[in-house]
């Protein structure tokens, strides 16, 4: 199955969209499903912040400002930085074994990050000034000014990468691989500066978020390759092949080595937060027994670390069905190790110390659906984006594939005017 | 705060260049308020004398003109918030935020009086967390006065800067489609020729007083430069440097 013969721009998307609608029950209930999730997201999120007001509709106080949507965002971002390093192991720096998933994982990296947009967009009281005055009044000395202009580039560079993918050019891909990763790299640490910096927060303040975020990128990294893999081999109901195989099995090992080094550096937080100042203690005793001790020892500690890591050395490095169970828990489980890591720096009222009455309980949040919703916009943008480009690329094999067919639109589409293109598909039967 | 590491060095060489009223003045600041505060280069910290301290008078090296703080007389307090509602009629603070508290904090075992009030606002710190975060520069601090002020239209409603205060001093406010926090009543009252803030000119008791610290008669700088009584400032050691200084009496 390829393109029509003339290779057209609007061919190319016809014949991509009849692959779609012929992609069975299964895949169509599922793309429709999170398309659904995308559009009641989205339209949640319109009416919180533009109709009844965010301080209506979300659970966001003047207390904790940031919460579950900069969580979601962190988590999406922190994904895309993952995959944007997961793939270039294998098509930048040429370790054999990670070359199958380049592709995917580039593709996924766009999508992640652009859910992550999506999500902060529905966040922001007025992502419009954002647009004028990140240019006209820039701050350098914010995280917040850098992170917007670093993603900015990233998923730039990320949709350059994966053209030049497509259209096999190595050096250009390299290229705009390894630009994309000194500013992957660039963006996540300072994504952790956003928090790190803020000197009157306690539990965020220091060196700790910057450096554990990138680690938490590659493990995500590796889970979702792992994870969007094996699911693009049911979308395509085929088996996994097994250079794929090995491929994931690699992946899988790495994914286990990060989930160690994330262990202990949760360990050692633990650990350096009860020999902390007032605030961190409070914030250790609530994740290890208070508000957050469900959160922190069920979904963070065991399903996001110790069940992992146990399906992973359980695998021996081979066998993929616990790889994958593996990677779907480490994805569920980060959610949740985003979303404490915000809270918890917000819940300890800033003037504690002083013993007052109007302060002397930890501060509490709970999402309203309106979050939930916007968080659901997020994983249904990722979800159907990916459904719909494992159709379009088919799967991205190698040979007479969707996706060099595609190359070849693009490779023509950079040597003809549009207009020449137009003209040939209005004339084809 | 930006000491030029030359004279830093100078003085560590010469102490004894250091004039006998500097050193007073220094260590008057340095012993009753510990660890304060203030930009450009003004130094001084609680162990006070060896640590080093700019050239020339302090009053001089106050980095605004004018200066403005609050210093809150704490125990004269008696709770009464008319100040707190001065502020909101002023400003048209909404009854989801504000701009200023006073806090209550009760001690059960204290003899005599069992409740002490604590006035809050924020600090137009000089060295403000708030505007080191803000993306858009929407937060800044006046290059004159010293105000950390807002420019609503910039503001992207990120709300980094009030998780960035650590004095809690701002909220979103929905009619403004900004965040709002106090600006010691600057659009309301001082730039239409007023000398003081909303919350001083209600409050029966005398308990805040709003003045400009770099000028050497003003009361403000009579409260903070005096050994006789402690002044302290809140959360000192988040370094943001604040201007509202709390004594008592
Ligand atoms: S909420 Fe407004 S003032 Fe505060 S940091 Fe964001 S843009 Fe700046
Ligand atoms: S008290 Fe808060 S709002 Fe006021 S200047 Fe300091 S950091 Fe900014």
């Amino acid at each position: 199955m390829g393109c029509p013969e003339n290779s057209s721009w609007t061919g190319c998307l016809k014949d991509a969209g009849r692959r779609v609608f012929s992609g069975g029950p299964v895949y169509l209930f599922f793309l429709g499903l999170f398309a659904a999730l995308l559009v009641a997201g989205v339209a949640a999120g319109i009416h919180s912040v533009y109709i009844v007001g965010s301080r209506h509709a979300y659970g966001t106080t003047r207390e904790i400002p940031l919460a579950m949507l900069i969580a979601t965002y962190t988590f999406f971002v922190i994904t895309s930085t993952g995959l944007c390093l997961v793939s270039s192991i294998g098509h930048i720096f040429g370790v054999e074994r990670f070359m199958p998933i380049a592709k995917r994982a580039v593709l996924l990296s766009v999508i992640t990050i652009m859910s992550g947009f999506l999500v902060i967009g529905l966040e922001l009281e007025n992502p419009l000034r954002l647009a004028v005055y990140l240019f006209c009044s820039p701050n350098f000395t914010s995280n917040i000014w850098w992170m917007g202009v670093l993603y900015a580039f990233e998923v730039v560079l990320l949709i350059l990468e994966f053209i030049f993918l497509l259209l096999d050019k190595h050096k250009a891909s390299v290229a705009a691989g390894l630009l994309g990763i000194l500013f992957g790299i660039a963006a996540i640490s300072n994504l952790g500066g956003v928090f790190a910096m803020l000197n009157g927060r306690e539990f965020w303040y220091g060196p700790y978020l910057p450096i554990f975020f990138i680690a938490s990128a590659l493990l995500m990294g590796c889970a979702a390759v792992i994870f969007f893999t094996v699911l693009a081999c049911r979308v395509h109901r085929e088996g996994l092949d097994g250079r794929m195989a090995e491929s994931l099995a690699a992946i899988g090992k790495l994914a286990g080595l990060m989930l160690a080094v994330i262990m202990f550096f949760t360990i050692w937080r633990m650990v350096a937060l009860a020999v902390g100042g007032t605030h961190e203690l409070l914030v250790r005793d609530a994740l290890v027994s208070g508000p957050f001790a469900f959160n922190f020892w069920a979904l963070e500690v065991g399903l996001g670390m110790i069940l992992p890591f146990a399906l992973i050395l359980w695998s021996a490095g081979k066998r993929i069905g616990p790889i994958f169970l593996a990677s779907a828990l480490v994805i569920f489980s980060s959610f949740f190790v985003r979303l404490d890591m915000v809270v918890a720096g917000q819940i300890v009222p800033l003037y504690w110390e002083l013993g007052v009455r109007e302060y002397s309980k930890l501060h509490a949040y709970s999402p309203t659906w309106h979050e939930i919703l916007v968080v659901l916009a997020g994983v249904g943008l990722t979800g159907a984006a990916f459904l719909l480009g494992e159709k379009v690329f088919q799967g991205f094999r190698e040979v007479e594939d969707a996706g060099s067919h595609f190359a070849e639109v693009l490779e023509d589409a950079a040597q003809e005017p549009p207009s020449a293109e137009k003209g040939k598909v209005d004339g084809s039967p | 705060m930006i000491i030029k590491s030359l004279d830093k060095e100078k003085m560590m060489k010469n102490p004894e260049k250091i004039s006998e009223m500097d050193r007073r003045e220094f260590l008057k600041i340095g012993l009753v308020i510990t660890g304060v505060f203030a930009g450009g280069s003004i130094v001084s910290v609680a162990s006070a004398a060896e640590k080093i301290f700019p050239n020339g008078s302090i009053a001089e090296k106050y980095p605004y003109r004018p200066h403005y703080c609050m210093v809150i007389r704490v125990d004269r307090c008696i709770g009464c918030r008319r100040c707190v509602e001065g502020c909101v009629a002023a400003n048209a603070v909404p009854s989801y935020g504000w701009r200023t508290l006073v806090l209550e904090r009760e001690a059960r075992q204290a003899i005599g009086q069992k409740r002490e009030f604590i006035p809050v606002l924020c600090n137009q710190c000089n060295n403000p967390p708030c505007v080191r975060a803000c993306p858009v520069t929407a937060t800044y601090k006046d290059p004159q006065n010293g105000i950390v002020m807002m420019d609503n239209k910039k503001c992207i409603g990120c709300k980094i800067c009030l998780a960035a205060c650590p004095y809690d001093a701002r909220y979103y406010n929905e009619e403004r489609g900004a965040v709002d926090k106090c600006d010691f009543c600057f659009e309301t009252r001082l730039s239409r020729g007023e000398k003081s803030t909303a919350c001083q000119a209600a409050c029966p008791a005398d308990v805040r007083v709003f003045g400009d610290l770099s000028d050497p008669r003003s009361r403000v700088y009579r409260l903070v430069h005096q050994l006789q009584k402690p002044v302290w400032v809140l959360k000192k050691d988040t370094d943001a440097k604040p201007n509202i200084f709390y004594t008592k009496g």
